[in-house]
C-alpha cells in the first residue's frame, strides 16, 4: 500500500485551503442566492464569536486603566490615593465597576449600532473614529502590496512553470522560498538598517507617518504622490514577502494544469498557445490562489502590526501597539473587531470572484472548457 | 510500503546493518536536491549552536561600559551591545529558548489538529460540522493581532505558557488538512478492511491511519515551529513577553528600543540576530521541501 503523499511544500499545502466560505457555497451547490445567505449569516456569527472573545480577554487584562491612571496622578502630582482616584474616575466616563454581564450587554447592544464605544485616553473620541481614521492607512498599503506580488507573482510562476527545470525557472523558485520563508518584520529591519542607516539612500524619518503634515489632503498630484511616499516602505515590505508565495502556488498549479486532458485536447485541437495558456492553463491554475489571496489578507494585516512600528506608518497596527501600551480597552477591541470585518470582507470578495471565474460553477453562460 | 521498497533500490546496501542502511539511503535521497540537504544541515547546525555550543562556550554577560558598541574585533568578531556584551555570545546562548518554545508549541498543535481533525474526520455529522466552524471562525481573526492582544493580558513567563498560546493560535490551518487527510484515507481498502473487522475508532485513527500520515505529520510539524518562531519572535521584538535574558528576539527589542538601529556601528550587532531568525526559518522550510521529495514517490525522479 502507498505512503500517502504529502502536498508539494508548505506553499503548496496552504493552497489547498479553501476559505470559508467558498465551502458553504460548495455545499450547497453553486447557486447564487442561498449561498449568499449563508455565507453573510456565517459572517455574521464570526463576528458575535469575535466580539464575544474580545470581550472576555480584554476584561481579563491585569492593571486596569483605571489603576494606571491613578498611579501616575499619585507620583506625578503627590496627590493622596482617594484624590488620585476621584480625579481618575472623572477621567474616565466608563463603570469598569458594574458586573460584568451588564458590561457585556451593553457593548453587544452598542455593537449592534456600530457603536464600539469611547477611547479611554484619547477623550471624547470614539474608538469608530479612531479605527478610521488609521485603518484605510493600512489597507491601502496592505492592499497595494498584495495585489502588486499577485499579478507579478502569477506571471513569474507561469513563466516558471512553461520553462520547467530552465535557469529561470530555478532562480525563480529558490529566489521564491527564500524571500517567502524571510520574515516580514526582518526584512524591514533590514531595509532600515541597510538602506536607511549604512547607505543612506531612503531617507527613513521622512518617510515616517501616513503623509507629510502641512500638505493639504485631496485628490492632487502632490498629495497622492505624499502618499506613495510614505507608503512605499510598507508597500516594498509586504510585495517582498508575498511574492514568493504567489510564484511557487502559480508555477505548482500551472505544473497541475498543464497536465490535465482538456489541456491536451486543446493542444489537439491546433489552438493556438496564448488561448491555451490564458483560457484553459491559467484560468484554471488561478483559482486556487484566488481563495488563498484571502487567507493572506488575514495574515498579512496580522504582520503589519510590526512593520507599520518599524517604518513608524501611521496604521492600524502601529495604533494597536500603542493601545495595548496605554490599556486602552475599546480600542484594542475595536481593532480586533474591525480587522476581523476586513479579512470577512475579503473573503466575501475572494468568494464571488471564485465563483466568476471557475468555469464550473456560476452562470451556465461562462463555462469556456469542456 | 512502496516507501520502504523504495529505500533498497539501486545499490545494494544490504551488507550495512538495517537502521543505518536506512540513514544511508535517507542521506542519499536528500542530496538529490540541494535544498533539502542544505536545509538539513543548517538545521542541525543551529540545533548544535542552541543546545550544545553553550555547555561548551563559557557565557559572557558582564556589561562592559567601556565597550559600548563596539565594532567587530579578533575579541568580537560581531561587535557589542548597548551594554558592552558581546554578541556572538549572546546568538549562542539566544537560540535555546526560542528553538524549545518552537518544538513545544508545534507539538502541541500538531497534537490538536491531529486529534480533532481526525475526530472530525472519521466521527463526521453535527461534530464534524461544529469543530468546522470553529476551525473557520479561529481562521478568520488576524491571528497575529489576537496574539498581541493576548500576550499583553497574560504576559506569558515562561516558555511552556507561551508556547500553549503559540499552539492554541495557530492549529486551525494544520486541522483542516488533516481532516482532508483522514477524509481520502477513509475510502482505502485497508481502512475499510478494518471497519469491517471492527478494530474500533481508536485502532482506526491511531494504528490505521496516522502511520500513513506520518510523513506528512513530520513535514507540517516543520511547518509549524517556522511559525511559532514567526509569531513568536514578533512579540517579543514589541516588548510583551517578560522573558528576560539572551535570546534573538529579545536582541532585536533591545538594539531598537535602544536605538541601536540608527547607530551605523551597530550593524553587525543587528544583523547577528536578524540573521540567525532567518536563517534558521529558512533551513526549516527548506528541510520540509527536501522531505518532500524524498516522502514523496511521485516528485522523485
Amino acid at each position: 500500500m502507498a505512503t500517502i503523499t504529502p502536498a508539494q511544500g508548505e506553499l503548496q499545502i496552504r493552497t489547498m485551503q479553501r476559505s470559508p466560505l467558498s465551502r458553504v457555497r460548495g455545499n450547497l451547490g453553486g447557486m447564487w442566492g442561498r449561498p449568499i445567505t449563508q455565507a453573510i449569516l456565517k459572517a455574521l456569527l464570526t463576528i458575535y464569536v469575535t466580539s464575544t472573545i474580545t470581550f472576555v480577554l480584554i476584561r481579563l487584562m491585569p492593571g486596569s486603566p483605571v489603576e494606571i491612571k491613578i498611579d501616575e496622578l499619585m507620583n506625578q502630582s503627590q496627590m493622596s490615593y482617594a484624590d488620585a482616584a476621584a480625579m481618575a474616575s472623572g477621567l474616565f466616563d466608563i463603570n469598569l465597576n458594574a458586573p460584568i454581564h451588564e458590561q457585556y450587554f451593553e457593548y453587544l447592544g452598542n455593537l449592534a449600532h456600530g457603536d464600539l464605544g469611547n477611547s479611554f485616553l484619547s477623550r471624547g473620541t470614539t474608538v469608530m473614529s479612531i479605527i478610521l481614521s488609521v485603518l484605510p492607512w493600512t489597507l491601502f498599503a496592505v492592499g497595494t502590496g498584495l495585489l502588486l506580488s499577485f499579478f507579478l507573482g502569477i506571471a513569474l510562476g507561469l513563466v516558471a512553470a512553461y520553462r520547467r527545470n530552465s535557469f529561470l525557472d530555478h532562480a525563480v523558485s529558490t529566489g521564491g522560498s527564500i524571500i517567502s520563508s524571510v520574515p516580514g518584520y526582518l526584512i524591514a529591519l533590514l531595509i532600515v538598517l541597510i538602506f536607511g542607516i549604512q547607505l543612506r539612500w531612503i531617507p527613513i524619518t521622512q518617510m515616517r507617518g501616513a503623509f507629510t503634515s502641512g500638505i493639504t489632503p485631496g485628490f492632487t498630484p502632490e498629495f497622492i504622490g505624499d502618499i506613495l511616499f510614505h507608503a512605499s516602505l510598507p508597500i516594498t515590505v509586504f510585495f517582498l514577502t508575498h511574492i514568493g508565495l504567489w510564484i511557487l502556488s502559480m508555477r505548482s498549479a500551472t505544473l497541475a494544469a498543464l497536465e490535465e486532458d482538456h489541456v491536451t485536447v486543446a493542444r489537439a485541437r491546433g489552438l493556438t498557445d496564448g488561448r491555451i495558456t490564458t483560457a484553459y492553463v491559467g484560468r484554471n491554475a488561478v483559482l486556487p490562489l484566488v481563495s488563498q489571496f484571502a487567507i493572506a489578507a488575514g495574515a498579512v494585516v496580522g504582520g503589519a502590526v510590526i512593520i507599520e512600528q518599524i517604518f513608524v506608518y501611521q496604521g492600524v497596527g502601529l495604533r494597536l501597539v500603542a493601545s495595548v501600551n496605554q490599556r486602552d480597552y475599546p480600542l484594542m477591541q475595536g481593532i480586533i473587531l474591525m480587522t476581523t470585518v476586513c479579512v470577512i470582507i475579503a473573503n466575501l470578495i475572494a468568494d464571488l470572484l471564485y465563483s466568476r471565474l471557475d468555469p464550473r460553477i456560476g452562470r451556465a453562460g461562462g463555462a469556456t472548457g469542456k | 510500503m512502496t516507501a520502504a521498497a523504495g529505500l533498497v533500490d539501486r545499490r545494494d546496501v544490504s551488507r550495512i546493518p538495517a537502521p543505518l542502511a536506512g540513514l544511508v539511503e535517507f542521506l542519499r535521497m536528500m542530496s538529490r536536491k540541494p535544498v533539502g540537504l542544505i536545509g538539513l544541515i543548517g538545521v542541525l547546525f543551529f540545533l548544535f549552536l542552541a543546545y550544545v555550543a553553550p555547555l561548551i562556550v563559557p557565557l559572557q554577560d558582564q556589561v562592559d561600559v567601556t565597550a559600548i558598541y563596539a565594532k567587530p574585533s579578533f575579541a568580537h568578531p560581531l561587535g557589542t551591545d548597548f551594554q558592552g556584551r558581546d554578541v556572538v555570545n549572546q546568538i549562542v546562548y539566544g537560540g535555546g529558548d526560542i528553538i524549545t518554545t518552537a518544538i513545544l508549541a508545534a507539538l502541541f498543535s500538531t497534537l490538536i489538529a491531529i486529534t480533532f481533525g481526525s475526530i472530525a474526520a472519521t466521527v463526521g455529522g453535527r461534530i464534524d460540522a461544529l469543530i468546522l466552524a470553529i476551525t473557520d471562525v479561529a481562521l478568520t481573526i488576524p491571528q497575529l493581532i489576537l496574539l498581541i492582544v493576548i500576550a499583553a493580558i497574560f504576559r506569558p513567563a515562561s516558555f511552556f505558557a507561551l508556547a500553549v498560546i503559540l499552539a492554541l493560535l495557530q492549529w486551525p490551518a494544520l486541522l483542516r488538512q488533516i481532516r482532508a487527510q483522514v477524509l481520502s484515507l477513509k475510502e482505502r481498502d485497508f481502512v475499510e478492511a478494518a471497519r469491517s473487522l471492527d478494530l474500533g475508532l481508536l485502532h482506526i485513527i491511531f494504528r490505521e491511519m496516522l502511520p500513513n500520515m506520518r510523513s506528512y505529520i513530520v513535514i507540517h510539524f516543520i511547518i509549524a515551529m517556522t511559525l511559532a518562531i514567526y509569531a513568536q519572535a514578533a512579540i517579543m521584538f514589541l516588548g510583551l513577553v517578560p522573558l528576560s535574558g539572551k535570546n534573538w528576539a529579545i536582541m532585536l527589542y533591545f538594539a531598537y528600543n535602544q536605538g541601536a538601529l540608527f547607530f551605523k556601528d551597530s550593524f553587525f550587532y543587528l544583523m547577528g540576530p536578524i540573521m540567525a531568525i532567518a536563517l534558521f526559518q529558512l533551513s526549516l522550510v527548506w528541510l520540509a521541501s527536501g522531505l518532500e521529495d524524498v516522502f514523496n514517490p511521485r516528485l522523485r525522479s
